[in-house]
């Protein structure tokens, strides 16, 4: 445990970023940061924490990085709200498509790019428009960094990698274009969220050249640093969090039950498909079969072929009515029962980094308590024999324990102040979450209500025109005398 | 709802754009046009099925076995128009005496296309609907099957009058012995003309050929197999699909019990989506009456495919009739063949007699006389045959084809009008979806 705060603190002097350290400084800092404080901060690069930390705030301190003396976590995250909320009434001012799947042939491999286009009025961006090509790789690029720079957001999920399942082949049409729309919907969602799309990361994904964007992804946390992490977040979960806070494990529940009902609905959907993909098949035989009646019958021929016709065009409207189901509603439940696992993740995170709290904790407390019985201990005949003055040996040891004591205290701080930020980033994520997700799932809903309503609409006219068309007929023969 | 597959009305035509049931379509007692049209019977007498009991009772072989009976019912017309209707003429019948009833008309009447039974055993099932005789639905579908099939046989202008019908309908013997004696009857004028009727069934499933074939009649028989396979197929693929539709609207109703859960976590969104989740269930139930009125429809087919099967039956017995002529004629000219042989002592063809004549010698002039008389006689005889047989042949083939373009016309408007209440049913079905989805949608809003 020790080890790794040491390790911790070599690497990290900054308390609630995880990566990015490795990156010189001399890269420009965000634009919204004076020059003066980027100068003061150490290893101070284009993370974003600092868009937040810093915007309308007046750091004339430069010196302390430490938030609490300056602007505590809780009027950070104020700012973050208040952000937001500025952003709300803003009209939205970056617009983002992905479109335009093209295979990509090479040597070694064959790959999809797709098309992105930018479209902003933002001042941090050099143009007004933009577009490159990028590939899901780098998608998958830029969340992992988000995710790095933010352990406690939620990030929208990317659509899943390819898995060799049942038939579905890689290049198949309908599977890129379900890729296509999820990746669109991921930027959109990194976009409108205004932490994420400030960052740099994100803006060298929407304009920068392929070999920028190569050289730019090199710079990127090094392996040494993942490691770190991984073994911390490992190290963390075995500890366990002991204090959970109520409304934290509140929301796991809430994952947990979330997750269930959301898997739920996205099978019962699969399963609804499935099924109406056998009906069409079956009712596709129906009107064939009618117009090969309708060639052995003389008065009976056109009423039955009108009902092949008839059938046939129901046939048309339900397949279009699958399609909805499958291009639309499946996709778009799928991607929250993505989504779930971001939010365990989320939470397995605050979680981790608590524990980190406790343990730095336990460990002032044990230095404490050591320091308290050292100063009662009578010295050691060794040190006698040493040489040394058993008060000298005494006041050497409590000196040094006063050391790591001061040390252990302010890592703690700055674990604590990292606690409450990323609680308080995580707080307001998941309140901005849910209602995303409400509103998500409510216009999903909505819209194949709509689509269903629209299919029984269209069957009704096509039956009503052959019920017109009969009673028409009827009409004309009525005269006829029957005896 | 009671409605026989023979109930319409629909030449009762709306406004254009009105997809809704006429009121004549929706009543019960609406008879089929061809019905109005009919015969004296229906013009006196009031016919319908109109209960279904079962029965425990020893039957051949003296061991248990439960049945169900049917109760026909009989009244006055005028009584009726009157409202001053008397209790009823009743009794009960099971099904196999509806076959016998059915079975002794195709003797009877053999140029008649014989109105058919429902189905002896429920085929074309789609999964939920079981294939057992005593299901109450397929009990309740089989007595409005039986009632049509008696206003069938009691609109056709030459079964109506039958005596053995009218007694099947009214005569009620002992309380014990219900109805027996019209099926003795039955049986006993069965086996009076049976001796000719039992060769000629046999017959009828024996293989042979016609030598000048009736092209009209083979295109019927023609016409009768296409019709049964196209309406098979039909009925077949029906009922695939329908047990595929139970399935869509059925999965739905998991969407009602999963987004219920969902609301008990849910602060906001809870009532929109406990209140969806009813019209899912809702949407889920409907299937069940929508699938049972189909079934409505599906019994309409069938009709018409057991009625193919008695159309073949007449073309067949036509072939039966021409073959019977053509064997007569074919005998009585071998005859005067043999006749003229004798006479002129030529033998013109190779036969065996002039073989051994030749070899033995010619037989003596009184055997001679005495073959001549007997020819003479036959020949006399096979003329008389022949000229029956064609009169029989004639006849047959005018009443047969009479009755088939009574049947032609009957066809064509009883699947026009089943066509067009399928288009109805479907309209219905429609518009409950888009209530039902509609609904759903506003919760959906309110979420």
């Amino acid at each position: 445990m020790k080890l790794l705060g040491a390790m911790m603190q070599i690497k990290r002097p900054r308390f609630y970023s995880d990566s990015n350290n490795s990156v010189p400084s001399e890269k420009s800092p965000p634009v919204s940061i004076p020059a003066d404080i980027s100068g003061e901060m150490l290893d101070l690069d284009e993370d974003d924490d600092l868009e937040v930390f810093s915007k309308g705030t007046s750091l004339t301190d430069g010196n302390s990085l430490n938030p609490s003396t300056q602007t505590s976590p809780a009027s950070m995250i104020n700012q973050y709200k208040f952000q937001e909320e500025e952003e709300d009434a803003d009209a939205k001012d970056l617009f983002v498509t992905v479109d335009n799947p093209e295979s990509h042939v090479t040597a070694i491999e064959t790959y999809i790019t797709y098309r992105v286009v930018t479209k902003t009025t933002r001042s941090e961006f050099d143009s007004s428009e933009f577009e490159v090509r990028r590939r899901y790789q780098d998608f998958l690029w830029l969340r992992g960094r988000l995710e790095e720079a933010h352990p406690t957001l939620i990030i929208h999920p990317l659509p899943e990698k390819f898995v060799m399942k049942g038939m579905v082949e890689r290049f198949n049409e309908d599977f890129i274009e379900n890729r296509r729309r999820a990746l669109h919907r991921f930027l959109n969602r990194i976009a409108e969220h205004p932490i994420f799309s400030s960052g740099d990361d994100f803006k060298i994904f929407l304009t920068a050249a392929p070999g920028e964007l190569i050289s730019h992804k090199k710079q990127g946390a090094g392996f040494l640093s993942r490691m770190g992490e991984t073994v911390r977040a490992v190290a963390a979960s075995v500890r366990g969090v002991r204090n959970r806070p109520d409304e934290f494990t509140e929301m796991l529940e809430y994952s947990e039950a979330f997750s269930q009902k959301i898997s739920a609905l996205h099978k019962v959907t699969q399963r609804i498909s499935k099924e109406q993909r056998e009906y069409l098949e079956e009712l596709k035989e129906c009107g064939p079969t009618l117009a090969l009646w309708s060639s052995c019958e003389e008065a009976l021929a056109e009423p039955l072929r009108c009902m092949a016709d008839s059938l046939d065009r129901c046939c048309q409207e339900t397949e279009e009515q699958l399609k909805h189901i499958n291009d639309e509603l499946i996709p778009d439940l799928h991607e929250y029962v993505l989504c779930t696992d971001t939010l365990k993740a989320v939470l397995r995170r605050r979680d981790n980094i608590q524990a980190d709290l406790e343990a730095k904790a336990e460990a002032l407390a044990s230095k404490k308590t050591e320091r308290e019985s050292e100063s009662k201990v009578l010295s050691l005949a060794w040190d006698s024999l040493v040489g040394r003055s058993p008060e000298e040996v005494k006041q050497h040891k409590l000196h040094k324990l006063n050391g790591q004591i001061k040390e252990i205290r302010d890592e703690l701080e700055k674990l604590e102040d990292r606690q409450e930020w990323a609680n308080n980033a995580l707080r307001s994520d998941w309140t901005r979450w849910k209602k995303i997700m409400r509103t998500d799932l409510q216009s999903a809903f909505i819209d194949t209500a709509d689509n269903n309503v629209k299919y029984y609409e269209k069957c009704l006219a096509i039956w009503e025109s052959f019920l017109h068309s009969q009673r028409a007929e009827a009409e004309g023969n009525k005269n006829v005398d029957y005896s | 709802m009671e409605r026989t597959m023979a109930d319409s009305g629909s030449e009762d035509i709306a406004v254009i754009g009105n997809t809704d049931l006429t009121p004549s379509e929706s009543q019960n007692n609406v008879r089929n046009t061809m019905f109005e049209k009919g015969t004296n019977l229906l013009k006196r007498m009031e016919i319908s099925v109109a209960e279904a009991e079962k029965r425990t009772g020893k039957n051949a072989v003296n061991m248990q076995e439960t049945y169900t009976v049917y109760l026909i019912e009989t009244r006055p017309v005028d009584a009726v128009q009157e409202a001053t209707s008397p209790v009823p003429d009743s009794l009960w019948r099971r099904y196999s005496e509806f076959e016998l009833l059915r079975n002794y008309l195709l003797v009877t009447y053999p140029y008649v296309v014989v109105p058919p039974l429902p189905e002896k055993r429920a085929e074309f099932v789609w999964h939920k609907l079981s294939a057992d005789n005593m299901d109450p639905d397929f009990v309740e579908r089989r007595r409005v099957g039986l009632e049509n099939f008696l206003l069938r046989v009691a609109s056709h202008p030459a079964l109506s009058n039958d005596k053995i019908f009218r007694s099947f309908l009214t005569e009620v013997e002992g309380k014990s012995l219900e109805g027996n004696r019209v099926r003795d009857r039955i049986s006993s004028e069965g086996i009076v003309s049976s001796s000719c009727a039992d060769s000629r069934i046999k017959a009828l499933n024996a293989t042979f050929r016609v030598k000048n074939p009736d092209k009209r009649f083979a295109e019927m028989k023609h016409y009768g197999d296409e019709l049964q396979s196209v309406i098979s197929q039909l009925l077949r693929v029906r009922a695939r699909a329908a047990d595929r539709l139970y399935g869509v609207y059925k999965v739905h109703g998991n969407y009602g019990r999963v987004f219920s859960e969902w609301s008990a976590i849910e602060k906001e969104m809870g009532d929109g989506l406990q209140s969806a989740g009813h019209h899912m269930d809702a949407y889920a139930a409907s299937i069940d009456d929508i699938l049972e009125e189909e079934e409505h429809y599906a019994d309409q087919l069938k009709e018409y495919l057991f009625y193919a099967d008695a159309l073949r039956a007449v073309c067949r017995k036509h072939e039966l009739t021409q073959y019977e002529l053509e064997t007569a004629a074919q005998d009585l000219c071998s005859k005067k063949q043999q006749q003229e042989e004798l006479a002129t002592g030529t033998v013109r063809t190779f036969s065996l007699k002039g073989m051994t004549s030749k070899l033995f010698g010619q037989e003596t002039p009184e055997q001679r006389e005495a073959k001549l008389k007997m020819l003479e006689a036959q020949i006399e005889e096979g003329e008389e045959l022949v000229k029956e047989r064609n009169v029989e042949s004639g006849e047959f083939v005018k009443g047969a084809w009479a009755d088939i373009e009574r049947f032609k016309e009957q066809k064509d408007h009883d699947l026009r009008e089943a066509l067009i209440n399928y288009a109805i049913m479907q309209i219905s079905m429609c518009k409950k979806g888009i209530q039902v989805w509609n609904n759903a949608k506003e919760c959906f809003s309110k979420m």
